[in-house]
């Protein structure tokens, strides 16, 4: 097996008596693309500076190609960073700026200009070589910024939220163009970001932090469709929890009560690693609100509840309606919006809602 | 509508009147510079350059302005340093009586010249300094600092907080990001500074008339014609002098303006 290009051992970082990394372990390989997601606050940006090395961890191990990073100066390291802000300076042209690196490695004039033109030219920005930096268009100076880190051909890029100053459309340019140089270089890619359709559309590899340690890792799908823990199934997606006491356990099926019904659903799969309940235990589990079936007739389905409507949520082509049960618990449900039609959901009364056994998800570990 | 234009005319004329009643007795002194007459007097008699003459001719004149200009380029020299020194120190670091320190580094201009003269005499006289030009560019760098200081802060506080960082990353010492990023971005700033200090320093009567001895800067040579008799060299060595202030501070005001407008787009 051959060591990872990343690996944090044991990692926490304090500042004061904060804590903003707790107890941190994370391998990252050569060439992954990784996304590392969470709100404000929650250690991802001070987990990025950690591997720049403008933060010293305050415990525990970094290494970078096998290499204890602990006490390296940042300027020691190839761990160039696109910055949310983008940090280009204002007093160089974008050529100048995207030299800035090699200059630092003393280079000679001849060969940074050469390199910096080859790069603006590869992000499409060369016609603008000569431009003062701050009469560039955002995405033009996102460009630059990304040239001015990739010049010096690391072997990690850094970036953090890179894109949250852009315009939707620009957002989804800039994701491909960043998908595209990421396989075309087999750099590895350490991607911070708040927003989930940015890092479930670029990354191999998502993790999921909250309060400073990792939630949940793995793949966009199995974090989407199997949260770990009842933090992720709320910060990911549109998901319905629901709690209750398993009352009966057949193999891998189980039966769970709650205030709203019986449900049944089917423990071990997937993330869950093999964990099946014990009867009594209180257990939650989620089911996405993209696989409920809403009807107005009683489907059949192995589970289904009674529902009345609350309110909808217009998102282009998706629309959430907002349910409420009789016992007031409440439900989300995604469908097309061509579908709505069909439901004369404006018609007042009773809705169903549906979904198989196998379309839920059992949160494992989450005592009630 | 009609009232608001009647306001601002009144304003205007305001303003007007304001710069008149500054400027009226430097204009004067401007036109007495020209007048042959001896003392200033209106009518006006005929114009003359006798009395730039007169102080062209004289030595003294010369000897005076010479010290100023060595007192005032060092001191801006100076001052600037220490004032991009400071102002960096209360950028880049946080530490325990970090106010206490700003307000001691802002004191010395809130400090009455006369008191700051005297100060300066008896220290300088106790630490066998006194007379020499040297302990003028001294007294006038801690005067001159704190107006640098408060230049160079102005413009540390645009700087994007990542772009030092940015600098390191891409592989910049701490002393090479300072050389390639902090001054060049403060760099309108610190041309500012200089121009500013060096016209405080020339500018400056109290400290220097106290400390200089036998090196006397301009405005203490002035003072000496002054003394001795009514004299209109002094009107011409005052235009001279003005001059000089006022194109150091508009220089300082020109590169404080064009960094304005440049950080504005």
């Amino acid at each position: 097996m051959s060591t990872p290009l990343v690996s944090m051992e044991n990692v926490d970082k304090n500042f004061g008596t904060f804590t903003a990394v707790r107890n941190l372990n994370l391998t990252i390989d050569k060439g992954e693309f990784v996304a590392i997601m969470g709100t404000s606050g929650c250690g991802k940006t001070t987990t990025l500076r950690m591997l720049a090395g403008l933060e010293q961890p305050s415990a525990g191990t970094i290494r970078i190609a096998g290499k204890l990073m602990n006490d390296v100066r940042p300027h020691e390291r190839d761990t160039p960073m696109v910055w949310q802000s983008l940090a280009l300076f204002p007093f160089l042209n974008a050529r100048e700026n995207v030299e800035f690196g090699l200059k630092m490695r003393n280079q000679p004039a001849d060969l940074r200009r050469k390199k910096a033109l080859d790069w603006l030219d590869r992000l499409g920005v060369a016609e603008f070589a000569e431009r003062n930096v701050e009469t560039l268009s955002g995405g033009q100076k996102q460009r630059v910024a990304l040239a001015r880190s990739l010049v010096t051909e690391p072997q990690l890029l850094l970036l953090d939220e890179p894109l949250s100053a852009l315009d939707a459309h620009l957002v989804i340019r800039m994701q491909s163009v960043l998908t595209k140089l990421q396989r075309e270089l087999g750099i590895t890619f350490v991607y911070v970001t708040h927003s989930q359709s940015e890092a479930f559309a670029m990354a191999d590899r998502v993790i999921i932090m909250s309060n400073g340690e990792i939630a949940q890792t793995g793949l966009p799908r199995d974090i989407y469709r199997e949260p770990a823990n009842r933090f992720v199934a709320e910060f990911v997606g549109r998901n319905n929890i629901i709690s209750g006491d398993v009352r009966k356990v057949t193999g891998k099926k189980i039966e769970i009560v709650s205030p709203t019904g019986t449900f049944k659903l089917n423990a071990g799969g997937g993330t869950s690693a093999g964990v099946v309940p014990a009867v009594g235990e209180s257990v939650a589990f989620v089911i996405a609100a993209d696989l409920v079936e809403i009807t107005r007739t009683r489907p059949k389905a192995d589970n289904v509840v009674e529902c009345s409507l609350i309110s909808e949520e217009f998102i282009g082509a998706m629309v959430t309606l907002f349910l409420e049960t009789e016992d007031g618990t409440e439900f989300k449900v995604q469908l097309q919006e061509r579908e709505l039609a069909t439901l004369d959901h404006n018609g007042g009364g009773s809705f169903y809602l549906g979904w198989q056994a196998a379309s839920a998800h059992l949160l494992p570990n989450e005592a009630v | 509508m009609r009232s608001s234009s009647f306001l601002s005319g009144i304003l205007r004329g305001y303003t007007v009147l304001m710069f008149a009643f500054v400027f009226a007795p430097i204009a004067f002194s401007v036109i007495f510079s020209f007048n042959s007459a001896r003392f200033p007097t209106i009518p006006l008699e005929s114009f003359t350059l006798h009395w730039y003459q007169t102080i062209w001719a004289d030595p003294d004149v010369w000897e005076a302005l010479r010290n100023s200009v060595i007192v005032s380029l060092c001191t801006s020299v100076l001052a600037t340093a220490l004032g991009f020194a400071t102002a960096y120190t209360d950028y880049r670091y946080n530490f325990r009586f970090k106010s206490a320190y700003l307000a001691l580094v802002l004191l010395p201009p809130t400090i009455p010249l006369i008191i700051m003269a005297l100060a300066m005499l008896a220290w300088f006289s106790k630490i066998g300094a006194s007379g020499e030009l040297w302990s003028i560019i001294i007294a006038h760098t801690v005067l001159a600092a704190p107006f640098a200081m408060a230049i160079t802060r102005l413009r540390l506080n645009q700087m994007d907080k990542d772009l030092e960082s940015a600098a390191w990353n891409l592989g910049a010492s701490e002393w090479r990001a300072m050389r390639e990023v902090i001054i060049p971005f403060c760099k309108p700033a610190l041309i500012s500074a200089a121009f500013l200090t060096a016209a405080v320093s020339f500018d400056e009567f109290a400290i220097a008339w106290f400390v200089s001895g036998l090196n006397k800067t301009v405005p203490v040579l002035i003072l000496e014609i002054v003394q001795g008799n009514i004299d209109p060299q002094v009107n011409a060595i005052g235009t001279l002098v003005f001059m000089v202030s006022i194109t150091l501070v508009v220089a300082a005001q020109v590169f404080f303006s064009l960094r304005q407008s440049k950080s504005s787009t």
